[in-house]
């Protein structure tokens, strides 16, 4: 049950478990030029920097907007399904820019955990690392990470594009369903474990593969889709990559269904 | 899920305590049970005992007070029979107390038989560590305890929320090294051989004042300091030894270690420049400390990173 306490100019509520979150209004601190705009997040909560965007981007119609200061909050820029433009000045916390259709969005800094998850369409830009779990069951668009990322980066990713500039931790594309993840480092060990389809692409060593994880053939499709993407990131000269694929030998790859398995064992 | 957090200044000391209430109170989402510090300030030729007599949540009965006065004197008196000289014995809370005493015996002697007072924990023994933990979020601990203001070099410390065990101080983080001086753990996550380890230690003499998974860890590696390994060859080989998610801290009089499970389950934000190492569940705790942009990376799966100074 939430409380509300009065002090002084600031109403500050209280959830179930007793953490605060000042009231959710629109604290309206940007400055705004034409279609665009800038604030700080310095001294906003999550809730109010959430606020601001939502309010710039869908009752203000700006479509260019500048975050400074985002200081590794969680769950800043979730939620935003609108073609835009959004720059954040610095870092994010965990499930940055989530549950996204559309936004084209760049971070200075680097991201935590659980970036991009669920993420529809659009383009993420990361100039720094980014945690674990990044791009957690994405569908769609282009997650970019310039330098390492940590481990199950695209877990359940069911569609969508992962480049990462520098290495990848441990089960890497874990589940993976569909998609592409392109590794210019090394990654760690049980490399596209238990995946169901998808490709992936790795620059440097793999510690080791997962279950079902097999090296894949390279064809000309292999070659158009690196070249491509390392023009349009502005990403050099693409390196030599091995590819990886789901051998679909598991046995979740038969032809029958639970019930036949079960009559022909017997 | 529980946070924690470490500081280490390479060089020179600082206000520990308030630096790590500041990253601890950032991560309170993490773990409202309870809070709890492992603090290094400079070594003495003293040894500072951090003990309590009571848990914050027992039971206030009618010779609550009385009872409590009554060990604190058995505790003096027996200080006194085994050969330490008392410096000052100061109450910090009601069941809460901090001893300073000249000592050269054994360390587990003098634990053992402060302990066999009824209701009496030590919670840690050295020349420079000292444990605070109790419950509440970080800024109620520290100002209950006077913390802020404490000058030290490094420091580890722990929100917890409580799904193993109990939430009561004995149950709180940090844990001492039980009993081996100066050394303490903070961990998030669960040990599944927890149980098999517990055994093990105790048939080797150790005792454990908790049902928390995450004190095996502290007498874990007392138990590997003691046969000779350093804190980093502890930590190293705990890799192999210990089942279940997670990443602990571990400090030493000049060192402070971080171990990550093999599958890196557990998260962890990490900050060095020339002045100091920081390291947090969460970036955010980091920038508790540091107000200006900086660059922070996570430690990958399996891997042991320990700094001295």
């Amino acid at each position: 049950m939430e409380q509300v306490t009065g002090a002084g100019e600031r109403r500050t509520t209280y959830d179930a478990r007793g953490l605060s979150e000042p009231v959710a209004e629109v604290p309206h601190v940007s400055e705004i030029d034409g279609d665009r705009a800038v604030f700080d997040g310095a001294k906003l909560t999550t809730r109010q920097i959430n606020l601001e965007l939502r309010n710039l981007i869908y009752e203000q119609g700006i479509r260019d907007v500048t975050v400074k200061n985002p200081g590794a909050k969680h769950s800043i820029g979730v939620g935003i399904l609108q073609r835009c433009r959004i720059r954040f000045e610095g870092s994010l916390g965990y499930f940055g820019v989530g549950l996204i259709d559309g936004p084209e969005i760049t971070i200075t800094g680097r991201v935590g955990w659980s970036v991009c998850e669920n993420m529809m369409s659009g383009v993420v830009r990361i100039e720094k690392n980014a945690g674990s779990l990044t791009g957690a069951a994405l569908r769609g668009g282009d997650i970019v990470v310039k330098g390492a990322v940590g481990a199950r980066t695209g877990i359940d990713q069911k569609g969508g594009t992962i480049i990462v500039g520098g290495d990848a931790g441990s089960s890497t594309a874990f589940m993976m369903q569909r998609g592409r993840q392109i590794i210019l480092g090394d990654v760690g060990p049980g490399l596209g474990d238990s995946m169901y389809d998808g490709e992936i692409y790795v620059g440097g060593t793999v510690k080791s593969l997962g279950i079902d994880c097999v090296p894949g053939e390279w064809t000309d499709a292999d070659t158009e889709l690196i070249e491509r993407k390392f023009r349009i990131y502005g990403l050099g000269s693409p390196p030599e990559f091995q590819k990886f694929v789901c051998g679909k030998v598991l046995y979740n790859y038969d032809n029958l269904e639970p019930s036949e398995r079960k009559l022909v064992i017997h | 899920m529980c946070g924690i957090a470490g500081v280490i200044h390479r060089d020179g000391s600082s206000d520990i305590g308030s630096e790590m209430t500041s990253m601890l109170q950032s991560m309170k989402h993490r773990g409202p049970d309870s809070s709890g510090y492992a603090l290094f300030g400079q070594p003495t030729d003293l040894i500072v005992i951090r003990f309590k007599l009571a848990d914050a949540n027992d039971p206030r009965d009618f010779d609550f007070k009385e009872r409590l006065e009554r060990h604190r004197m058995e505790i003096e008196t027996r200080l006194s029979k085994i050969g330490a000289s008392i410096d000052r014995v100061e109450s910090e809370t009601e069941y809460a107390y901090r001893a300073t005493v000249r000592y050269d015996g054994d360390v587990k002697a003098l634990a053992d038989y402060l302990e066999d007072v009824p209701g009496c924990e030590v919670l840690s023994l050295g020349h420079s560590l000292e444990i605070v933990k109790d419950l509440g979020d970080a800024q109620e601990v520290s100002s209950q305890y006077g913390l802020a203001g404490f000058e030290g070099t490094h420091a580890i410390g722990h929100v917890r929320m409580a799904t193993e065990s109990d939430v009561d101080i004995s149950g709180a983080h940090p844990y001492w090294a039980y009993p081996f001086s100066d050394v303490a753990v903070v961990h998030n996550g669960q040990l599944t051989n927890y149980f098999q380890w517990k055994r093990r230690l105790e048939s080797s003499g150790h005792r454990f004042q908790s049902e928390c998974d995450s004190e095996i860890i502290a007498v874990y590696l007392a138990e590997k300091m003691a046969g000779g390994d350093t804190l980093k060859e502890a930590m190293e080989q705990s890799l192999d030894d210990l089942d279940g998610v997670f990443t602990y801290m571990a400090v030493s009089q000049d060192s402070l270690g971080v171990a990550k499970d093999e599958m890196a389950a557990k998260p962890l934000v990490l900050y060095e420049s020339d002045e100091l190492v920081a390291m947090a569940s969460e970036e955010i705790g980091i920038r508790a400390l540091i107000d200006h942009e900086i660059d922070t990376y996570d430690p990958y799966e399996g891997q042991v990173l320990v700094w001295s100074r």
